[in-house]
């Protein structure tokens, strides 16, 4: 395997973090989070305590891989946003820069419309800051050449054995 | 695919757990659940159908604990193993760090093991890997059974690798071989992190 394909660094996590959040409000949503295709979950805000979001966000990843698989199926690239309705709690789920998924939950305090609004303009936020991470993982990987530094480098097989020592 | 977190100094990876129907995927994630500690351990999820067939996924997230000051979470998906889900199985190997292939060592179960094997090679090309370099190991499971193949022979028939992947008896019901098998993967895959480049 070469260097992870994603490599989050601070400056780019708080850069997101501040988008969500900020899309929350202007969404008056319940809670906003970011989700890579893999299901890892990127970030969070809003009312998560209760919420397993780890979970949630392996469920969505598989919802929108799905929901990819269907797309394909009809000969469509992909259905770029999905929605949920349910009695209180809705969800919008849409894809960002080819390869996160921005999933927003909100209730009858907002709407669809709203919503679809602030998302898109999140959206296009988000997709600047994932240009930017990964042409900075790219200018890194070339800087260092063939050796990408990988905070991994000196794991020892005690330190995996120790994982594992309950 | 990693996921590294450097703000939040987090590592996660995915392991998938591959192989013919009622060979003991879902009952290998089963025991890990019960037998992790409650703090490192999340939900899990199975999407099965009533009569408790895999039908999408099995999901469990396991904390670890700490390499080198990074937070080690380990994401188990099992794939359904009935042939006509290969649609599904497809989509779960999106993003795989590492896969366990589980055997079924009942002798009439063989074909299904083969068969299986084949598949997961299939399935990783269209997703951009190749067996031979991603992080896999092998248990044969069921060991328990009267009516096994014998090791050495499972072995010739199911090994991908050279040199040869881990191989690992087990019986899941009970136990036998489980954690051994994630471990032996875990290795794998962490130890892939260090010669990332």
């Amino acid at each position: 395997m070469a260097a992870p394909d994603i490599v989050m660094y601070e400056e780019e996590f708080n850069q997101i973090k501040q988008i969500i959040s900020k899309l929350r409000v202007d969404a008056n949503a319940k809670v906003v989070f970011l989700v890579d295709k893999n299901g890892q979950q990127i970030a969070a805000h809003g009312d998560i305590e209760n919420l397993d979001t780890t979970s949630l966000a392996s469920l969505t990843a598989g919802n929108v891989a799905a929901t990819d698989g269907l797309a394909k199926l009809i000969g469509e690239k992909e259905f770029s946003i999905l929605f949920h309705e349910g009695e209180k709690d809705n969800i919008h789920i849409s894809i960002v820069a080819q390869r996160v998924i921005l999933v927003v939950i909100f209730d009858e305090r907002s709407s669809l419309g709203l919503v679809r609004l602030r998302v898109k303009k999140a959206s296009q936020e988000l997709n600047d800051v994932f240009a930017r991470i990964i042409a900075k993982v790219e200018r890194e990987k070339q800087q260092a050449g063939a050796a990408f530094e990988s905070p991994f480098a000196e794991i020892t097989d005690e330190d995996i054995d120790s994982l594992f020592s309950e | 695919m990693t996921f590294i977190n450097y703000a939040s100094r987090e590592i996660n990876c995915k392991i998938v757990y591959y192989g013919p129907g009622l060979c003991g995927k879902t009952t290998n994630l089963q025991w890990i659940y019960e037998k992790t500690n409650p703090n490192a351990k999340g939900k899990l999820i199975s999407l099965a159908t009533e009569t408790d067939r895999t039908l999408f996924f099995d999901f469990l997230p396991l904390e670890l604990g700490t390499v080198r000051g990074f937070k080690t979470r380990f994401h188990l998906y099992t794939v359904p193993g009935q042939v006509f889900y290969d649609a599904s199985r497809k989509l779960i190997l999106k993003g795989v760090d590492g896969v366990i292939f589980v055997a079924d060592s009942q002798v009439e179960r063989m074909d299904a093991n083969v068969e299986a094997v084949e598949n997961l090679v299939v399935n990783l090309k269209t997703q951009g890997y190749d067996l031979l370099t991603i992080p896999y190991v092998l248990q044969l499971n069921k060991r328990d059974l009267p009516n096994v193949v014998p090791t050495a022979d499972m072995v010739r028939q199911l090994l991908q690798k050279n040199p040869a992947e881990p191989v690992f008896e087990a019986v899941a019901m009970k136990g036998t071989g489980v954690f051994e098998t994630l471990k032996g993967v875990a290795k794998l895959v962490l130890s892939e992190l260090t010669k990332a480049g």
